[in-house]
C-alpha cells in the first residue's frame, strides 16, 4: 500500500504545482485548438470526415508532445531528480506518479478537445472516445520514460519527438482505426495491448533510466 | 543454379538479397537488445560498446533492406515505395526509431547513465518490431507477397538453396562488420584512456 501512497504524493505533488504555476495546460489547449484551425485551412473543401478523424489524431499526439517535453521541467530545473531518486521508495513509482500526472494533464484538454473537435469537424463517437482513453494510458506510459531519457541529454526537447513519434505510430493506428473502422473493437483491443505491454515494460526499465 | 522466376523474371534475384539483408538486420537489433539486457543485468561496461555496435550494423543493415526493397518494388511493381507493403513500412518505422538512438546516445554524457539509457533504448526497439508490425498489418490490405508461410517456403528447391548460401553469406558478413567495429571502437577506447593516463 506504501508504493501505491508513494504514487499518489508524487502525482499530488505535479497537479498542485501545476494548479499554481499554470505553465502547462493552458499552452496545452490552445495550441490544440490552434491546431484545430490550422487542419481547417489544410483539408481541402470537400475533404471527408475520415481525413478529418485522422488529423483529430495527429493534433492529440503533438498536444501530447508538448505537454511530455515539460513533464520533467519542474525536477530538472531545481535538481529535485536526484532527490527523488534518493528518497526510500522504488524508483518506478517516481514513473508512474508522473505518468499519472501527465494522464490528468492531457485528459483535461480532451475534455475540451473533443467537443471542439466535433463542433468544428465532425461527430465523436464513443469508440473514438475509448481509443482516445486507451492511447492517453500508452502517450502517458512511453512518453513520461522516453521524457525522463530526454531530459538527461543535451538537446532534451528536440530530441525528444524523435524518441516519441515512431513509438507512437501503432498508437496512432488503433486510434484512427478506433475511430474510422467498422471493426472498432479490434483497434480498441490492440491499444489494450500496447499499452500492456508498453507500461510492464517502463515500469521495469525506469530505474535504469535515472540511475547511475 | 537457381532458375529465373515465371512471374517476376530476373527482378526477382534481388530477393536473394533483400531478404537476407532484412532478416540480418533483425538479428542485429535483437543482438543489440540481448547485450543491452546483459549490461541491465550485469552491469559490465563492455556490453554498452557491444549492444551499440549492433545496433549500428542493424541501422546500416536496415537502411540496405530499405534501399533493395525500393528497387525491388519499382521493378516489380512499378513504384519506388508502396504504402502497401508491411515490410517495408516496418522497416521505414524501425529505421526512424534507431536514427534516434544515435542522436540520444550521442547527445549524453559518457558514463553509465548512457550505458543504461541506450540500454533501455534498445530493449524498446525489440518490443517495437513485433508491436510496429501488427500495427501495420491491422492498418492496411496485404499485398506483399508473403513466401514464407506456415506450409513452409514457397519456392523450388534450388531456390530455396541459394537463398539459403545467401543468407548465411550477409550473416557472416554482417558478423565480420561486427567485430571490425568492434575491434576498432575498443582500441580507439584502450587509446584515449592510455592518452589520459599518460597526461596525468
Amino acid at each position: 500500500m506504501t508504493y501505491l501512497a508513494d504514487v499518489a504524493t508524487l502525482a499530488r505533488k505535479d497537479l498542485r504545482l501545476e494548479l499554481r504555476a499554470r505553465d502547462t495546460l493552458p499552452a496545452m489547449l490552445l495550441f490544440v485548438i490552434s491546431t484545430f484551425v490550422v487542419f481547417h485551412f489544410a483539408l481541402p473543401a470537400g475533404a471527408d470526415e475520415a481525413a478529418a478523424q485522422g488529423l483529430l489524431w495527429v493534433a492529440l499526439v503533438f498536444t501530447a508532445l508538448l505537454g511530455l517535453a515539460r513533464a520533467w521541467a519542474p525536477e530538472r530545473e531545481s535538481g529535485a531528480l536526484e532527490g527523488l531518486t534518493l528518497a526510500p521508495c522504488d524508483r518506478s513509482a517516481i514513473w508512474l506518479g508522473k505518468s499519472a500526472a501527465v494522464f490528468v494533464f492531457l485528459t483535461a484538454i480532451e475534455l475540451v478537445a473533443l467537443p471542439a473537435f466535433a463542433a468544428f469537424f465532425a461527430p465523436v463517437d464513443l469508440s473514438t472516445v475509448g481509443g482516445v482513453l486507451l492511447a492517453n494510458v500508452g502517450i502517458c506510459a512511453v512518453g513520461t520514460l522516453l521524457a525522463a531519457m530526454a531530459a538527461a541529454s543535451r538537446t532534451r526537447e528536440l530530441i525528444l519527438p524523435l524518441l516519441f513519434l515512431p513509438l507512437a505510430i501503432p498508437l496512432v493506428v488503433g486510434g484512427v482505426g478506433a475511430s474510422i473502422s467498422e471493426e472498432a473493437p479490434r483497434f480498441l483491443a490492440f491499444l489494450g495491448l500496447y499499452d500492456a505491454v508498453f507500461a510492464i515494460l517502463c515500469w521495469a526499465s525506469f530505474e535504469y533510466v535515472v540511475s547511475e | 543454379m537457381a532458375p529465373e522466376d515465371a512471374d517476376q523474371g530476373l527482378a526477382q534475384k534481388i530477393f536473394y538479397f533483400h531478404v537476407p539483408i532484412a532478416l540480418t538486420a533483425y538479428a542485429c537489433f535483437g543482438w543489440g537488445a540481448y547485450k543491452a539486457l546483459l549490461l541491465l543485468w550485469r552491469k559490465e561496461e563492455r556490453y554498452d560498446l557491444e549492444s551499440y555496435v549492433a545496433v549500428h550494423q542493424g541501422t546500416i543493415f536496415g537502411a540496405l533492406t530499405l534501399a533493395t526493397g525500393s528497387i525491388w518494388a519499382k521493378a516489380s511493381w512499378g513504384h519506388w515505395w508502396l504504402w502497401s507493403e508491411n515490410q517495408l513500412v516496418l522497416f521505414l518505422v524501425l529505421f526512424l526509431f534507431y536514427s534516434a538512438y544515435f542522436m540520444l546516445r550521442f547527445s549524453i554524457e559518457e558514463g553509465p547513465r548512457r550505458a543504461n539509457i541506450s540500454a533501455v533504448y534498445a530493449l524498446f526497439g525489440i518490443v517495437l518490431v513485433p508491436v510496429s508490425f501488427l500495427a501495420i498489418r491491422l492498418a492496411e490490405n496485404v499485398i506483399h507477397p508473403t513466401v514464407f508461410t506456415l506450409d513452409g517456403p514457397q519456392m523450388t528447391g534450388t531456390m530455396f538453396f541459394t537463398f539459403c548460401v545467401a543468407w548465411i553469406a550477409v550473416t557472416a558478413l554482417a558478423y565480420a562488420l561486427y567485430r571490425v567495429e568492434l575491434l576498432g571502437k575498443r582500441l580507439d577506447s584502450n587509446l584515449r584512456e592510455l592518452r589520459e593516463a599518460l597526461t596525468t
